[in-house]
């Protein structure tokens, strides 16, 4: 499956890789059709580009096809980074490899807080106080407070769910 | 290291529990990782965590193989791959029988909806992901400044990622950071 070709393709994410494979080169899809796709897998939890795949393959080939992309996209780079890992394992200590993982993972976090305000921009662009606040205090109860995860995605979830039901509501869009 | 139980259960349970919970992804679900990792079960130091965010953002692939690399480094190869299935398979059992449901109902406004009510909160969970891992990686100004400019280029440029990352590494080896 071309999933493992993508998969080896992408640094640091796979979802452009996987477009341009998908719509662009084999035309598997439609834009629209991939798109469709990806908003289901954005909002269902996990790996996104790992439920694109099961969703995508299995839209071809049943549960087969699921478990084929599942398999293309997850498996090529698990081993990689099994190898890398190892090789961490036995050399993480060496400290020419501390110095360059210490530089590496500073730029890392730099291309996080980069994700971060890319997507920030669309609640800023439309003075979405609501998503802002919310965006907020998840931040300082995870981030800051260090609760656990479960924890406040459990209050956190239907609150921002009523907000934005209450939102809608009020200003038919 | 006095884990009471099978190491590689105790990892099914963390990760096959947490892929439920990583709204927006792996990256979201990184502060809960490192609570897991570092605060209650000590499997790694808060060097060895950041460490392996690196490696995964260095190596090709999606996102989630920070799973793997804390798996191998709990429990071997087994360790590694279990905790990269228990991460990835319960959301993609559900990302499968959810897509035949919407197959099957069509388009209603209950995905934009949701989809509009997450969307901060995946934003939010990851800009803490960043929070926790500067904290745990920037321990210097000239660290801070670098992650400030990888920030900067990768938000005013469309430059490959790579290149960032490459350059953070240089700058490392070279002993600046």
């Amino acid at each position: 499956m071309a999933f493992a070709k993508m998969s080896l393709a992408g640094f640091g994410g796979v979802l452009v890789w996987a477009r341009r494979g998908i719509v662009d080169q084999h035309r598997w899809m439609t834009a629209e059709e991939f798109n469709e796709t990806f908003a289901l897998c954005h909002f269902l939890p996990g790996p996104n580009i790992v439920n694109l795949s099961v969703v995508f393959g299995a839209r071809f080939g049943g549960i087969l096809g699921g478990l084929a992309a599942f398999a293309g996209l997850v498996g090529p780079p698990m081993v990689i980074a099994t190898i890398l890992a190892a090789i961490y394992a036995r050399y993480g200590e060496v400290d020419a490899l501390r110095r360059i993982l210490t530089g590496v993972s500073c730029a890392a976090v730099g291309l996080l807080i980069a994700v971060v305000l890319r997507m920030m921009m669309p609640l800023v662009r439309k003075r979405d106080a609501a998503g802002m606040i919310i965006l907020a205090a998840v931040f300082i109860a995870i981030g800051w407070l260090r609760l656990p995860l479960p924890a406040v995605l459990l209050v956190a979830v239907p609150l921002s769910l009523l907000i934005t039901y209450l939102v809608r509501q009020r200003v038919p869009s | 290291m006095n884990e009471p139980a099978n190491p590689i259960a105790t990892l099914v349970w963390t990760f096959g529990l947490m892929s439920l919970f990583a709204v927006g992804g792996a990256n979201s679900a990184i502060p809960e990782m490192h609570r897991v990792v570092v605060d209650v079960h000590h499997w790694m130091s808060e060097t060895q965590f950041a460490d392996v965010f690196a490696i995964s953002q260095l190596s090709p692939g999606p996102n989630v193989l920070i799973v793997t690399l804390i798996g191998y480094s709990v429990a071997g190869v087994l360790g590694a791959l279990a905790a990269t299935l228990a991460m990835c398979g319960p959301t993609a059992v559900l990302a499968y029988y959810v897509s035949g449901l919407m197959a099957r109902s069509g388009a209603s406004r209950w995905p934009a909806l949701i989809q509009a009510a997450l969307v901060p909160l995946s934003i939010g969970l990851m800009g803490a992901s960043a929070l926790i891992l500067a904290g745990s990686s920037d321990g210097s100004w000239v660290a801070v400044l670098v992650t400030l400019g990888a920030a900067a280029f990768a938000f005013g440029t469309k430059l490959n990622p790579f290149w960032m990352l490459a350059a953070g590494g240089i700058l490392g080896f070279a002993g600046v950071v």
